[in-house]
């Protein structure tokens, strides 16, 4: 399952931030997105994950296809760590949590009420809940936050093993993950919010642009 | 040319400021003669006194009231299916002219309601759907004020317009259920006042259609302002976007 | 779906997940109208069917701003949008679930609240089913404005705002049908009226609310 973004305008409350964004990421393939922080990334994740429309441009992937891990975890404090992991996997339709606490060393953790754990354990946690969603194309954002080397290196391991699996990853992260990765640098497509739109790029305040100029 | 070409901002803008002076003239030559006609050259009813005058008020801002959120239901339509910016602003400006014309006929009601029935205020299925209409104006009005995103507040406020369009007659239909025939409401009905005699109706007529026109160009002024107040959102946003 | 449903009622339960809460509240009011309007039996038998249809009216309305804003605040809601459920779906789960946390209890106390309040032997019955059949759509209508309001902060006071007008038509033919059946008169027209709004707003509703959440999420 490959994920294609042609010509992709992605805009936030109503402004565009990124525009003109080519790229595939195939299966096999893990892409690490870079920017300074306020460029853009995040909304970029949140438009192919489906979450927002994008002003123009398409995304070419089925959102059934695509797990988005955000900033938040989603856990619930007052259930445990199974219960947490139970929950995502019985939503995705799948019985076996064991591949996900053993890839983030939670086993021991398993009866614990999410409330009592670390922040690292908790993004642990978060990014357990990738294995169990079984679906192909990942689409992260700064998923090491908090993390300790060890457990960095555990997040790395489940990326490859992802992807050998055929898998695919798009990371939004500032630090060097020691993955086999190609890098794709937003800076270049920030967009011109000044800039006059021909008809292609026309958005959606264009007119009002007009009707006062 | 199609109608929808009138829903974008450039030619609302040019059309409207064309308009809105002779829209103006008008509602100022039809509801002024209007009011002094009826206040001051129609005889006093036999039973009630001055007091029956109060409808050349009561009976066009009770009308608009209601007409207005059929209105803001249709632009609200318009703006889910096409997503026009002038329909869903324009649906913005009418709200806050619809529950000025509520209050205006409740408060009037109230007033005409003392003397007729010796009573300010009583639960008649006519009175009370007034005041139900005037919270449905409330709570739109409030998530307006609440989001901050023009956007999202567009999609939002048109849901809730559509959903509660659905609840405010299930509200009419409840309340004609819950008080039937208890007072001596339907003595109000508009239909009466279509039945009394000409002296009283051709005046009400020419205020009728004086509140249409004064809504009509109120509710240009306004949709221009907001329209104004969404470029000025957009200019801000982009400023602080600059900063960053 | 259903694992959201054990999922939500399961944090009903566990500490502050606010269970019996509403319960208490429907308590408190139906204990503090007789203060209010005095201990006479015939005066509270009266208005019994209606302070209980108000009551929990109100008590359904304190946890509704809990439907949504949980899962948005914590990012389980951006999780839940990209899960193979239908946003549709997540409505009217989390509809179902506090109407089991929410309306169902209030349905099973309010007989015996009654009885605080003099209700006539008849009474008893019929408020039972007539909360039963109108609690769901208070859930209903509730996740709607829910959905609406998820992305405010401090939006309860507006959820209020938004939902009372909404739940008139209920209230109205719940506490007549009530009201009429205690008195052992005819009651089917507002009961059959009301199940319509429930069956309508459980049809519908979801459709709207899940509009409402998309927008919200962007």
């Amino acid at each position: 399952m490959e994920l294609r973004v042609e010509n992709l305008t992605v805009a936030r409350g109503g402004v565009p931030v990124l525009e003109g964004l080519d790229f595939t990421l195939s299966p096999g393939q893990v892409l690490i997105l870079r920017g300074p922080n306020g460029s853009g990334k995040t909304t970029l994740l949140r438009t192919l994950a489906g979450l927002q429309p994008p002003l123009t441009g398409s995304v070419s992937a089925d959102p059934e296809q695509i797990t988005y891990g955000a900033h938040a975890d989603g856990l619930k404090a007052t259930l445990s760590v199974e219960e947490n992991l139970r929950f995502w996997a019985s939503v995705h339709g799948i019985s076996d949590i064991a591949p996900a606490v053993d890839g983030f060393n939670l086993r021991g953790l398993l009866e614990r009420p999410s409330a009592n754990l670390s922040a690292g354990q908790k993004r642990r946690l978060g990014l357990a809940r990738l294995l169990v969603t079984g679906r192909p194309i990942w689409l992260l954002d700064e998923p090491t936050v908090s993390l300790d080397a060890a457990s960095v290196a555990l997040f790395a391991d489940a990326v490859r093993a992802h992807v050998a699996g055929g898998g695919s990853a798009l990371i939004a992260t500032h630090i060097d993950l020691g993955l086999q990765a190609e890098t794709l640098d937003v800076g270049p497509f920030k967009a011109d919010v000044n800039r006059p739109r021909g008809d292609t790029h026309r958005d959606a305040y264009a007119d009002f642009d007009e009707a006062f100029s | 040319m199609s109608l929808w070409e009138f829903a974008n901002p450039v030619k609302f803008m040019a059309l409207s400021g064309k308009v809105l002076p002779w829209v103006i003239g008008l509602c100022a030559v039809t509801l002024i003669p209007g009011m002094i006609w009826g206040f001051f050259f129609t005889p006093e009813a036999a039973n009630f006194g001055n007091s029956v005058k109060i409808i050349y008020i009561h009976v066009p801002s009770a009308m608009m009231a209601i007409n207005i959120w059929v209105m803001m239901l249709v632009t609200s339509l318009i703006w889910i299916v096409r997503r026009h910016h002038v329909s869903v602003r324009a649906s913005k400006a009418a709200a806050l002219i619809g529950v000025t014309m509520t209050v205006i006929a409740l408060i009037t009601g109230a007033i005409w309601g003392q003397p007729m029935w010796g009573t300010y205020w009583a639960w008649d299925p006519r009175l009370t759907s007034f005041l139900i209409l005037f919270l449905f104006y409330l709570g739109y009005m409030a998530l307006w004020a609440a989001i901050d995103n023009p956007d999202t507040a567009a999609d939002l406020t048109s849901v809730l317009c559509i959903v509660g369009s659905v609840f405010a007659v299930l509200s009419r239909y409840a309340v004609n259920f819950w008080n039937q025939g208890l007072h001596q409401g339907a003595s109000l009905s508009l239909d009466k006042e279509e039945h009394v005699s000409n002296v009283y109706y051709q005046p009400l007529l020419l205020c009728i259609a004086g509140f249409i026109l004064l809504f009509v160009a109120l509710v240009l002024i306004r949709t221009r302002t907001e329209l104004r107040l969404v470029r000025l959102h957009r200019l801000d946003v982009r400023e602080r976007m600059k900063d960053a | 779906m259903i694992a959201l449903l054990v999922r939500d009622l399961r944090l009903a339960m566990r500490a502050g997940g606010g269970f019996g809460l509403g319960l208490a509240f429907f308590l408190i009011v139906s204990t503090l109208v007789p203060f209010g309007v005095g201990p006479e039996a015939a005066i509270l038998s009266r208005i019994a069917p209606g302070i209980l249809w108000v009551g929990a009216l109100l008590a359904c309305l304190l946890s509704l701003d809990r439907i949504f804003q949980l899962d948005f605040e914590d990012g389980s809601l951006d999780l839940l949008a990209t899960a193979p459920i239908p946003m549709e779906g997540i409505v009217a789960v989390k509809a179902l679930a506090h109407w089991l946390v929410t309306g169902l209890p209030l349905t099973l106390a309010a007989p015996v609240l009654g009885t605080l309040m003099n209700l006539e032997s008849p009474g008893h019955y019929w408020i039972f089913i007539t909360l039963l059949i109108g609690t769901p759509a208070l859930s209903m209508i509730g996740a709607f404005g829910a959905a609406l309001t998820v992305g405010l902060k401090r939006g309860g006071l507006l959820l209020s705002l938004l939902v009372l007008p909404l739940y008139i038509p209920t209230l109205i033919f719940g506490a007549e049908a009530a009201t009429r059946g205690t008195a052992g008169l005819s009651a089917s027209t507002p009961l059959l009226m009301m199940a319509g709004i429930t069956a309508g707003s459980i049809a519908l509703l979801p459709f709207a609310a899940a509009a409402a959440l998309r927008v919200n999420l962007r």
